[in-house]
C-alpha cells in the first residue's frame, strides 16, 4: 500500500488572494478543525510538500512563482485550488491583469470552491486530493518496477 | 579493547540499529500528540512519524548534489555506532566524539547542497554546536569525577586513589546513583538538552515548525528518502541523549535501569513543555546562555568535586 494519503505535507501559496482563504487555510491547521489529524503538516519548503494549496487567482506577476513552486514539488504531487479565485479567477475574473484560475498555470486535481474557501470544504478537499495522491503514488512506484 | 570488550560493543550497535529506531519513532508520536493537546488540538495518530518516513522513502528521488546522501548516511551510522557504544556500557568520552562526528556530517551534508537557506541552516547548527559541546564535554568529565568520587578507593593502589571511569558501565558498582554529586551538571545538560533536540527556543538549525522557519533549515534541500534518513538520524539522537539523562539516575542493580527510564521520560516532557511555550531565540542569546551554564553549572560542580 502507498503511505502517500498517511501524511500528507502541504505548502500554502497566497496567488493573489485577498487574504479571506488564507486565514481559512491557516484556520483548517488550528485547534478548530486540526488538520495534523489526518497528518497534514504545514511545510514551508515545496520539496518536502505533497499538497499545493494555492489561494488567489493567477495574474503575469504571480504565474512564474506558481509554476516554479509547482516544479520543485516532487513526485508525487496534488495541486488543490483553494477557494473561487484559484478555481477560476472568482470575483476578479475580468480584471485586466488577471489570466484566470490556477489552472491557467498548473494541472490543478482538486477544486474547492466557497468564498472565502470553508474549513470543511478544505479537509474535504484535502482528503480528496489524499486519493489523488495514493493513486499517483501507486503509479510511481509501478513505474519504478518496470525500470528495475 | 579486549575481544569481549568489542563484541559487546558490536552487540550493543546492532542492538542500538534496531531497537533505537523503533524506540525514537513512538517517542516522536508521543512527542507530536502531547503537543497538540497541549495546544488544545487531538493530533495525529501515534504511528503518523512512521507514516511520514515510510512516505518519504517513496517519493522520488532528487538531490541536488549526489554527494549529499554519503554524507546523511555517515551521520546515520556514526549516531547508531555512539548509541551502540552508550548502551553498551562503553565509554562515555568516546561516545560524545562519536555523536559530534555525525553532527559535523549532517552539518557538511547540508552546506554540501550550496543553497543559501541550507547553508543559513548549517551555519547555525555549527553555532548549536559550539554552544552546547562546552557542556557536554564537562558532563563526561563530571561523570568520571564522580565515579572517582563515590567508587570505593582500591586499597591495592597506593594512596587511596579511587579508579573513576569514563565507561558507562560503572555506574553499576556505584552504591549511590552519579547524580548526588553531579546535579548541577545534570540540570546543565537539561539546558542544553533542549539544543540538542532541537526544540523551541533554539531550534535555529531546522524547526518542525513551519511558521518560525527560514525554508526549512539544514534540510531545505533534502528530500524523499534523504529527509526519511535524517528522520531516523533524530529519532537516534533523542534515544541516546535521553539515555544521557537516564544514566544520572542508575546505580548498582539492574531495576535502578527503571528509574532511569522513568527520569529520562519525565526529561523529554519537560522539553516538550519548553517546546511549546517558548519561541525560536536568536543565535547570540542560545551561545551566551548556553556558555554561562557550563561555566556555572560545570565549572563549580568540578571545582567542588577536585577540591573536596
Amino acid at each position: 500500500m502507498a503511505y502517500a494519503g498517511k501524511s500528507p505535507w502541504v505548502i500554502h501559496y497566497d496567488g493573489s488572494s485577498c487574504n479571506g482563504c488564507d486565514i481559512e487555510v491557516l484556520a483548517t491547521l488550528c485547534p478548530g478543525f486540526d488538520g495534523e489529524r489526518f497528518g497534514v503538516i504545514n511545510t514551508g519548503n515545496p520539496k518536502h510538500a505533497d499538497i499545493f494549496l494555492v489561494t488567489g487567482s493567477v495574474n503575469e506577476q504571480n504565474i512564474d512563482v506558481v509554476r516554479q513552486i509547482y516544479d520543485q514539488m516532487i513526485e508525487p504531487k496534488v495541486v488543490v485550488a483553494c477557494g473561487i479565485c484559484a478555481c477560476s479567477g472568482g470575483i476578479f475574473h475580468d480584471c485586466y491583469n488577471v489570466i484566470g484560475g490556477v489552472d491557467q498555470a498548473i494541472p490543478v486535481d482538486v477544486y474547492a470552491p466557497g468564498c472565502a474557501v470553508r474549513p470543511e470544504t478544505l479537509i474535504d478537499a484535502i482528503v480528496a486530493g489524499v486519493a489523488v495522491l495514493d493513486e499517483k503514488a501507486e503509479k510511481l512506484k509501478a513505474e519504478k518496477k518496470g525500470r528495475a | 579493547m579486549d575481544l569481549t570488550g568489542l563484541l559487546i560493543t558490536l552487540i550493543g550497535i546492532i542492538a542500538f540499529a534496531v531497537l533505537a529506531p523503533v524506540l525514537g519513532c513512538f517517542l516522536a508520536g508521543i512527542d507530536r500528540i502531547v503537543s497538540a493537546r497541549m495546544q488544545g488540538r487531538v493530533g495525529p495518530p501515534l504511528l503518523q512519524p512512521y507514516y511520514d518516513v515510510r512516505k518519504l522513502f517513496e517519493k522520488e528521488g532528487v538531490t541536488v548534489n549526489g554527494v549529499q546522501d554519503a554524507y546523511v548516511i555517515c551521520a546515520l551510522i556514526f549516531a547508531v555506532i555512539a548509541g551502540g557504544i552508550f548502551f553498551s556500557g562503553g565509554n562515555l568520552l568516546l561516545c560524545i566524539f562519536v555523536i559530534t562526528l555525525s553532527s559535523l556530517f549532517f552539518i557538511i551534508a547540508a552546506y554540501s547542497s550550496r543553497s543559501p537557506y541550507a547553508e543559513v541552516g548549517a551555519a547555525r547548527e555549527t553555532l548549536q554546536v559550539m554552544s552546547y559541546e562546552p557542556m557536554v564535554l564537562l558532563f563526561a568529565v563530571a561523570f568520571f569525577m564522580a565515579t572517582q568520587t563515590l567508587m570505593a578507593p582500591d586499597p591495592t593502589m597506593s594512596f587511596f586513589v579511587a579508579p573513576g571511569s569514563f565507561d558507562v558501565g560503572a555506574v553499576f558498582s556505584l552504591d549511590v546513583p552519579v547524580i548526588v554529586c553531579i546535579w548541577p551538571v545534570f540540570l546543565g545538560l537539561m539546558f542544553i538538552l533542549t539544543i540538542k533536540l532541537r526544540k523551541s527556543p533554539f531550534d535555529l538549525s531546522m524547526s518542525h515548525h513551519a511558521h518560525q522557519e527560514i525554508v526549512r533549515g539544514m534540510t531545505t534541500e533534502m528530500s524523499g528518502s534523504t529527509l526519511g534518513m535524517v528522520e531516523i538520524l533524530h529519532w537516534c539522537e533523542n534515544v541516546l541523549f535521553l539515555g544521557w539523562i537516564g544514566i544520572f539516575f542508575v546505580w548498582g542493580g539492574p531495576w535502578t535501569i527503571l528509574i532511569g527510564i522513568v527520569a529520562a521520560l519525565v526529561a523529554y516532557f519537560v522539553e516538550i513543555l519548553i517546546d511549546n511555550n517558548f519561541a525560536r531565540v536568536k543565535w547570540q542569546f542560545m551561545l551566551k546562555s548556553a556558555w554561562a551554564v557550563a561555566l556555572v553549572a560545570g565549572g563549580i560542580n568540578l571545582a567542588v568535586l577536585a577540591f573536596l
